[in-house]
């Protein structure tokens, strides 16, 4: 007869080949601080979260598409109009994308404001910015794939940026379009970065940036630390499990109730059919989250000294994203002192000039 | 094992592994390399009839791969030009109340010498020549 101590039999065999009791352990010693910041540790999560649904609405809708010029708009015409329930599977992909982006970008600043990113968490930020990197891919190639008016001007306009990069950009361009010009070798290779490329890439890179949060923990504030330290006490924390994980639980229910009621109430328009040989249409615009890039480079007049104001552009959008990738690193002077100020200075700006001049791109 | 016999194993083994490296990267990387398509160069397009194109309108005309921006300016006055912006490759649209080109991508401005009025695009667009032959209307490229 076992004894009260032991597992029942059938926890006993899974016992046996899995070795729960680690897990088990794992998830009783794993904490989360608690603090008045607390909340957007869930922005992780919930980006976690869109992403799985990414990957099971790209599946379901891999059912139906088909990758080529003739086909693609056709193909999603079908899905969105004859497949039962294709147009919410569709929507709800679309959605999820931008939302994704959004809680990804939340998520981000949150560590900026919240000084995340410090030592020893350098490969966490560094992973989760690559992470980011990797879902604006994600919409830049899954939003050529229906094959209409404005994605097919979109990648022409941001393939012709790729053009401008000094030295490699002709054949970096070249890579991207599968030619010389956006067609359908461009839609075919979007078709493959899409399903393939990068999410195998995202799978690999999401692991490591878990792997990396375990193995730091939850970053506290610099200011609730102190609090508590003054006080003489340690930050409180709450259990990983089952506490946070069951709310965790709820806000991705919540998302989850976010996201069906944008689907069903604003079904993701199909637009008009690409022509390559129509004019771009009268208020053509990218997707939000390269709006300000987009109204930018409106901005930018033809020549600024003797570079093209194309170039000037690309270069200084490159020197931010360098700038900003390295955060961590120029976050802290030689003394090892942090430079709070200028990091949050930075931060502010940074979103002041993502919300004003996405919000002029889209209006204006 | 002694130390040189350790190092001549060591640069055998790392040499091979990088060898073998390199010859399973280099074919991948050229296979994603694009081919060159030579297509045929087009030198002259019928754009279509005279009357299809009222005065103070334009259209977009395939001049092979590349499309082409016919505008009937008077009632005998044509131009035409290359249709893709000097910008960021859009293709751009005649604007019948400014009298100009307009691309909406990034509203870049020209006129209809092709030239840059406004807007960021650094380049004038290409001209390209336009013919009446009877009814029809020709393009041509400049020489």
């Amino acid at each position: 007869m076992a004894s009260a101590t032991e597992p029942p039999q059938r926890v006993g065999w899974l016992e046996e080949r899995l070795g729960l009791a680690s897990i088990r352990a794992f998830l009783a010693h794993k904490t989360v601080p608690v603090h008045a910041q607390t909340l957007w540790y869930y922005f992780g999560g919930i980006t976690l979260f869109l992403f799985v649904i990414q990957v099971l609405t790209g599946t379901l809708l891999l059912l139906y598409y088909r990758p080529s010029p003739a086909e693609a708009y056709e193909s999603v015409q079908f899905i969105v109009t004859r497949v039962q329930f294709g147009w919410l599977i569709r929507s709800i992909h679309s959605w999820s994308a931008n939302l994704m982006i959004l809680s990804a970008f939340i998520h981000m600043f949150s560590v900026v404001f919240l000084r995340a990113f410090r030592r020893p968490r350098e490969l966490t930020w560094l992973s989760g910015i690559a992470l980011l990197g990797l879902a604006l891919g994600f919409g830049f190639s899954g939003y050529l794939l229906p094959w209409n008016t404005v994605s097919y001007f979109a990648t022409k306009v941001g393939t012709d940026m790729a053009a401008a990069v000094p030295v490699v950009g002709h054949g970096l361009a070249r890579f991207l379009r599968g030619g010389n010009d956006v067609g359908g070798a461009t839609l075919t290779r979007f078709f493959g970065f899409h399903v393939a490329v990068l999410p195998g890439i995202t799978t690999l890179l999401l692991l490591a940036h878990l792997m990396l949060v375990q193995k730091h923990g939850m970053s506290s504030p610099q200011r609730a630390v102190e609090e508590y330290r003054r006080k003489g006490l340690p930050i409180p924390q709450m259990p990983f499990f089952p506490n946070f994980f069951l709310r965790e639980l709820m806000a991705w229910y919540a998302a989850l109730g976010v996201l069906g009621s944008l689907a069903a109430i604003f079904p993701w328009e199909l637009g008009v059919k690409a022509d390559p040989f129509a004019p771009a249409p009268a208020g053509i615009r990218p997707e939000w989250y390269f709006l300000a890039p987009f109204y930018t480079l409106k901005l930018i007049p033809s020549h600024v000294w003797v570079f093209e104001g194309e170039l000037v552009g690309l270069v200084g959008f490159g020197l931010l994203a360098l700038w900003w990738v390295v955060l961590p690193f120029w976050a802290v002077n030689r003394q090892g002192e942090e430079r709070t100020r200028l990091v949050t200075g930075a931060g502010v700006v940074l979103v002041a000039y993502l919300v004003t001049f996405s919000a002029l791109g889209y209006w204006r | 094992m002694d130390e040189p016999r350790r190092n001549l194993l060591r640069w055998l083994l790392g040499g091979g592994f990088s060898a073998s490296l390199i010859s399973f990267l280099y074919p991948a990387f050229k296979f994603m390399n694009p081919p060159d398509i030579p297509e045929a160069s087009v030198n002259e397009v019928s754009a279509g009839k005279v009357q299809d194109l009222k005065p103070n309108t334009g259209k977009i005309v395939k001049f092979g791969s590349l499309p082409v921006l016919l505008v009937r300016t008077t009632e005998t006055e044509w131009r035409a030009f290359s249709a893709v912006c000097t910008h960021l490759n859009c293709t751009v649209q005649y604007k019948e109340s400014s009298h100009q080109i307009w691309c909406a991508c990034h509203n870049g401005l020209y006129n209809l010498n092709g030239q840059v009025v406004s807007g960021p695009p650094p380049h004038p667009l290409e001209a390209y020549s336009v013919h009446i032959r009877g009814d029809e209307v020709v393009i041509s490229r400049r020489a």
